[in-house]
């Protein structure tokens, strides 16, 4: 009859956890979708942004913004993270972590000089953990992605690049590709390449030729570097807003399995549970039997 | 001569109005500004206020906004509105925020103690869980 208590007691630890699981699973779901229609509302502001940045790219002005402008060497090297903010969504962080490491390692090895912002609660614990340089952090930020919240560490950021402390910016985070495949992935922020700047739709092609420019209000120069600014802001909101998408989803998923994993741990332990009651009272039985024979 | 233009209003968070409109009144930093179809291509900024807008067959609309970018081309007008009260003195303040944060995180994380412990807790009993599962399927 020994351990089919602590047996019983296993079960119903196990039963526990799966409660927790099983309701995150379930918190994770309803959010995912929240978190998906997010992403598809920022994606036209995205769109919109990068033409008008083409248009002017196109434009004929005296006035080059630091951040299209190529730098010949790069010494220093911006890194910005996204993570999110609590764990227990499988191996989205780690994989993330893990791809800004071994590029990390590599700008070293070559004599890069790396600084870092952390959005996500993850990354920054894991960057202070391996005593990266880390200049500005956003943690916190909830289910809904906060414009506001980002300006002031994305501000250090690109002020870093225009002050000439950076000579060029990368950016790491999860893209969604759907809810069972996320994908880590490391993008070129500044200086901003070509790709970035051309428009998704061919506007005005005649006149783009002709040498034509923007009457600016005020000035040329405020109007363009507001437009830059807000241009990468987007970009980071949005890596942002994929990220969130893709965590809920890698935490429903995860949370699926370590639920179906106590389901089958669980039933296991019932088997063994059954077993051992089975032989304690064949065992009893028998000494019965036996007890009364000799008599 | 086209009599009317497509109208873009966009934030970071939504789409906001899109359609073809005939003319429309939006509250430039300089003062406001109307345009009408083939005006000549202007960037500027916007304060926050009333967007005035009439497109085809309809009554003329007003859309708040708080404040953003706008783009003119001679076919297409996109304003691209603030989410957040911008100006360059608060940027600057929540830059130095984020800074501080940064430093004060690197010396002390005390205060996420008792919610990282708990979620290292859960975190070891689903992995338990899965290197049972592991096992049992390797013992089959």
């Amino acid at each position: 009859m020994a351990g089919s208590r602590e047996i019983r007691n296993k079960i119903g630890s196990v039963k526990n956890t799966q409660k927790i699981t099983r309701a995150m699973e379930m918190v994770a779901a309803s959010k995912m979708r929240k978190a998906q229609d997010r992403m598809k509302k920022a994606r036209p502001y995205g769109e919109k942004i990068r033409n008008v940045a083409a248009h002017m790219s196109r434009a004929n002005t005296e006035y080059r913004h630091p951040f299209l402008i190529e730098r010949d060497s790069v010494k220093r090297i911006g890194i910005i993270i996204v993570t999110s903010d609590k764990g227990l969504c499988g191996g989205l962080n780690t994989n993330v972590l893990r791809r800004a490491l071994s590029e990390m390692k590599k700008w070293q090895s070559e004599g890069e000089e790396l600084e870092v912002c952390c959005i996500g609660n993850k990354g920054l614990g894991f960057m202070t953990r391996i005593k990266a340089n880390v200049i500005s952090q956003v943690v916190a930020l909830g289910d809904t992605p906060d414009m506001e919240k980002l300006i002031g560490a994305v501000k250090v950021v690109l002020d870093g690049y225009t002050q000439d402390r950076f000579d060029r910016v990368y950016i790491f985070y999860n893209r969604f590709i759907n809810t069972m495949k996320q994908e880590p992935v490391m993008e070129q922020l500044l200086p901003l390449s070509d790709d970035k700047m051309q428009s998704g739709q061919s506007v005005q092609e005649n006149s783009s030729n002709t040498g034509w420019d923007y009457i600016y209000e005020p000035e040329a120069k405020p109007v363009i570097d507001d437009i830059m600014v807000r241009y990468v802001e987007a970009l980071i909101y949005q890596a942002l807003t994929e990220n969130m998408a893709s965590e809920q989803s890698a935490r429903m998923v995860a949370m699926k399995a370590a639920s179906d994993n106590a389901g089958s741990v669980i039933d296991e332990l019932t088997l063994i549970y059954n077993k051992s009651r089975q032989a304690a009272i064949t065992k009893e039985l028998s000494e019965i039997v036996g007890g009364a024979a000799a008599v | 001569m086209s009599t009317i233009f497509h109208l873009d209003i966009v934030s970071a968070v939504e789409s906001i109005y899109s359609g073809p409109v005939e003319f429309l009144v939006a509250p430039a930093q300089m003062g406001e500004v109307g345009i009408y179809p083939r005006h000549t291509p202007m960037l500027t900024r916007i304060k926050s206020g009333m967007v005035r807008i009439k497109a085809q067959l309809k009554d003329e609309e007003l859309v708040y906004v708080s404040g953003g970018m706008l783009e003119v081309q001679p076919d297409v007008v996109t304003i691209l509105a603030d989410t957040a009260i911008r100006s360059h003195d608060l940027d600057e303040a929540k830059a130095i925020e984020a800074k501080q944060a940064a430093e004060d995180a690197m010396k002390d994380r005390a205060s996420e103690l008792d919610y990282a412990k708990a979620q290292a807790e859960l975190m070891e009993a689903v992995s338990q869980l899965a290197a049972i599962e592991k096992l049992r399927k390797r013992r089959h």
